[in-house]
């Protein structure tokens, strides 16, 4: 009975890979055209699919008429999905999937379908409550120590309100799929988050097991949070397949499309009170905050509130659903997290500069109200290095006499992050060729590159000598890259694939070396025995051993199990900090800098890492000074679903972004924990607390766009 | 960054398809589209030929290479290439030039394929990046691109490449600020500037020490 393997990672300081500045395994794919994504497939006879949509928010169809569709020339197949009688709960519902020899004709035979809907009301904001009706459902008070008193104790108390809207995820590759169905056989090439999972969803609706569905995706071109499912489009051009002798059909969504029913985080405005000491120590957290999330309402965890500073004794909470007719909510990188920190930590800047305090020294006077305390006053201290935020900032508005006002502002998240249910099979050849195979998935996060370091980190081989398979579900199962697990799952079921296939190995050269199994060491693209390094044989050597065998072992990340293995754990933060230029001549924010210091445990790449807290600040950018979904009560549609009126920030809109990333052993010991969704927390709450030092005022909404400030402005002035 | 042509060249193109025959071609009368730059040209070329409805063929120069297809006049290049030939490099985003995602060079200049008709395009000299790798190595900008990790999910790369190449073209000597201001023309959802605006300048550098050594 073999010993159970040591999975744990080598410790820090004698890592050969991991750690290291790995550049992307797919870089050069991609950055030479060379990445087929699934949007960019051809294949022979290919079909295209169309999509029609309710253009009412409100509606109940009354009657439609496909026949000119099914005449035009290369149309190969109609499908109605909104029948007479279906009520439409939002603009940009599907009504319709046709299939045509061209692009072009499967549009215009879209557009030849005839459908009369009869009109009803709709609400399509939520930003004024009073408006909402019976379309806002309470969820009720939560009431935690004596809220009421500590207002009456306290020396001081800020009242505000704030906001931020609802945003659309825009991928890049817009939400579709090419699919194919011949019998019961699939071939599904979607633009997927859940390689593995999703055909499943496929499955159910076609009645036909998921071993008959081939699911494959190299490239996904972002997902953010917003693609799990199947989707409305994917069992539509599934059946538009069969109804077309079983063709491949692609559909992409158009990019109107795409922004008005494939995806959107729920807004939440708030109005807030707080209380606190002279001191600044925090008395009383007290807000009514409302969102939606769609037709379903719903939208926020307000049991959040106040965020990161969870334990302030005295809380009163209030939280409203509105339902509205838009399209469904769908996670975003960290749900709910970046509004609830908008909303908690403007509050808190609010109510330091009316206690006349420094926002840091309050935030970090306050820690001990925070799960992480000794975590977050050492990435203050360093954010505040790196951003010299003592010398830099001033009090509230006190930012000098000329129209250009510079200002700092600082915030905090956490996230949980552990691994994913995954497994992972590892195979060594003979010939010293080495592949690891795992049904998950690379957003462009560098989960591939990640799976190789650790293999070749295993088998003491350079990152050139493994080849990952993934992308595909006949590997094994891997879960869906949503909620910043993906990392944690594949390095731990890669781990330990690859050291029982390692194992294995061990034991096929013991006998020549005439050591046990458990005395060998694979190091240097060498296997040689613990302590008489020169007692060895060359990694290549060793495999030939193996004549005409292969060694194939899996290994598996269970989430149960995962704490005691310490491979992977969750729960991390990070802090923000934010330096802006106001115009306060024409209300234009200008970002000077952002700071990131943000912890993920054991970084495997530091260089991915780095990319991925780079990203979430310009995103955070965008959602601070320029994105919002707007939609119209008139029309009952959104307005902006295009990339001229639904802004991004570009390249020169994001000033200079340090991130450092937290790698110190203390938390490298907690192993390896998720990144993508804590480092998309703090940033927007950052730059709103920018603004307001810089100009002495409050912008209460974000986006901060012009008109917001200079009224703001105007309301101070008054 | 969409193609804008001065009338003088426009007058001198031989093309066998006008605007104004494509406009009439498919039925949409001039009060659809009226900017001043299609009058001008639709006036510059009075013996119009009208094309369409229909699919008509038509060769393109991509990569020094002919292409032949048909495709409806309609058809923006953006499409052509990704739908006719199989060129993909190039990303269908915004599909109205905005986003620089489907950026591609046309007789020297950065244009968005997706604001140019196929039809338009005949006779003129496009570079895609399928077409920049030399002997299967990859472009300096391509390699600066990685090395320096200006991409994640990378469906807006092909286009920030096509876009950076075509601005070192014409700058070879960039200041920092120089490239904020010249790629200003590409968007990004996963947030890669940082690593685009190192990529740009390490490639810059490249590119002028190959020029030298050349």
């Amino acid at each position: 009975m073999p010993n159970t393997p040591d999975y744990h990672w080598p410790p820090m300081g004698q890592r050969k890979v991991m750690g290291t500045r790995i550049n992307r395994l797919d870089g050069i794919a991609k950055s030479t055209g060379a990445a087929k994504y699934n949007s960019d497939l051809k294949p022979d006879g290919m079909l295209f699919g169309a999509l029609l949509t309710s253009p009412y928010a409100h509606a109940k169809v009354k009657s439609i008429d496909t026949s000119a569709a099914e005449k035009l020339k290369g149309v190969t197949a109609v499908r109605v999905v909104a029948k007479a009688g279906t009520e439409i709960q939002w603009a940009g519902a599907e009504i319709a999937f046709v299939a045509a020899t061209t692009e072009e004709v499967a549009n215009d035979a879209a557009r030849l379908i005839k459908v009369d809907y009869e009109v009803m009301p709709h609400l399509v904001n939520e930003e004024d409550l009073s408006k909402a009706g019976a379309r806002a459902k309470p969820a009720g008070e939560q009431n935690t120590g004596d809220t009421e008193q500590a207002f009456k104790e306290a020396d001081a108390v800020s009242e505000g309100h704030y906001g931020i809207p609802v945003l659309t995820h825009c991928c890049l590759e817009p939400h579709g799929q090419t699919i194919a169905v011949n019998g019961d056989k699939v071939e599904y090439f979607p633009s997927t988050q859940n390689v593995y999972g999703i055909a499943g969803d496929i499955g159910r609706a076609l009645n036909v097991p998921v071993t008959n569905i081939h699911v494959h995706m190299e490239y996904m071109g972002g997902g953010f949070g917003s693609k799990f499912p199947a989707d409305r489009w994917g069992l539509e051009s599934a059946e538009l397949s069969k109804a077309s002798g079983g063709k491949h059909v692609k559909m992409f969504l158009d990019r109107a499309t795409e922004l008005t029913i494939a995806g959107n985080r729920p807004s939440v405005f708030a109005k807030v009170k707080t209380a606190a000491k002279k001191d600044g120590t925090i008395t009383a957290w007290q807000s009514e905050s409302w969102s939606t999330g769609g037709v379903s309402g719903g939208g926020l965890n307000a049991q959040l509130f106040p965020y990161v500073f969870t334990n302030v004794p005295n809380r009163r909470i209030n939280h409203t659903a509105v339902s509205v007719n838009a399209s469904s909510q769908r996670a975003w990188r960290a749900p709910t997290h970046p509004q609830v920190c908008y909303i908690t930590c403007s509050a808190l800047e609010d109510l330091a500069a009316k206690v006349q305090m420094d926002p840091l020294d309050m935030f970090l006077k306050n820690l001990h109200y925070t799960a992480r305390a000794e975590l977050y006053k050492f990435q203050f201290a360093k954010a505040a290095e790196l951003m010299d935020w003592k010398k830099n900032w001033h009090a509230r508005g006190d930012s000098g006499s000329g129209p250009i006002k510079r200002g700092l502002g600082l915030a905090l998240g956490t996230w949980g992050g552990a691994g994913h249910a995954s497994t992972c099979k590892t195979t060594i050849h003979s010939d010293a060729s080495v592949e690891v195979e795992l049904a998950t998935q690379d957003l462009g996060t560098g989960t591939r590159t990640m799976v190789a370091m650790i293999a070749a980190e295993t088998f003491g081989l350079p990152i050139s000598a493994i080849k990952v398979k993934l992308g595909d579900n006949s590997y094994p199962n891997s879960g869906g890259s949503g909620g910043s697990t993906t990392v944690g799952g594949v390095t731990t079921s890669t781990r330990k694939s690859s050291v029982n296939a390692l194992q294995k190995l061990f034991e096929v050269v013991s006998k020549s070396l005439d050591v046990p199994p458990e005395n060998l060491e694979a190091v240097d693209q060498r296997i040689r025995v613990k302590g008489n390094p020169d007692k060895g044989m060359s990694f290549t050597q060793a495999c030939q051993k193996l004549g005409v065998n292969t060694i194939s072992e899996m290994g598996a990340n269970v989430p149960a199990q995962a704490p005691q293995e310490g491979l992977n754990t969750g729960g991390v933060g990070g802090v923000q900090m934010a330096d802006v230029s106001v115009d306060t001549d024409t209300g234009i924010v200008k970002m000077n800098r952002l700071v990131a210091v943000q912890d993920c445990g054991l970084v495997v790449n530091p260089k991915t890492a780095e990319s991925q807290v780079f990203g979430a600040c310009i995103m955070s950018v965008c959602g601070a000074l320029y994105e919002e979904r707007i939609m119209d009560q008139q029309i009952g549609r959104v307005l902006n679903p295009d990339m001229e009126f639904y802004k991004l920030a570009g390249i020169g809109d994001i000033g200079e972004i340090i991130v450092h990333m937290d790698i110190r052993e203390e938390n490298d010991k907690r192993g390896v924990v998720g990144l993508g969704e804590p480092c998309a927390i703090g940033g927007i709450a950052a730059i709103g607390n920018a603004v307001a030092n810089a100009i002495g005022v409050r912008v209460p909404r974000v986006p901060l766009i012009p008109q917001r400030v200079l009224a703001a402005l105007e309301r101070r002035n008054a | 960054m969409s193609i804008k042509q001065e009338p003088e060249k426009r007058k001198k193109r031989k093309s066998n398809f006008s605007r104004r025959g494509f406009l009439q071609g498919v039925g949409i009368t001039s009060g659809v589209l009226t900017t001043g730059i299609l009058e001008t040209q639709a006036d510059a070329q009075t013996s119009a030929k009208v094309s369409g409805p229909g699919e008509v063929p038509i060769t393109l120069t991509i990569n020094g290479k002919p292409y032949k297809t048909n495709v409806e006049p309609r058809v923006t290049l953006c499409d052509a290439l990704r739908h006719r030939l199989d060129l993909t490099a190039a990303k269908r985003v915004c599909d109205r030039g905005t986003c620089g995602a489907c950026t591609v060079i046309m007789d020297g200049k950065v244009v968005y394929s997706c604001t140019v008709l196929a039809i338009d395009a005949q006779g003129r000299k496009i570079e895609t990046l399928e077409g920049l790798s030399q002997n299967g190595r990859p472009h300096p900008v391509s390699q600066a691109f990685t090395d320096n990790d200006a991409q994640q999910c990378g469906y807006c790369t092909p286009g920030f490449v096509m876009a950076a190449k075509g601005f070192l073209d014409k700058h070879p000597n960039p200041t920092y600020e120089d490239v904020k201001r010249g790629l200003g023309g590409n968007l990004c959802r996963c947030g890669t500037y940082v690593g685009v605006r190192k990529a740009v300048l390490e490639a810059a550098g490249k590119m002028k020490g190959a020029a030298r050594n050349a």
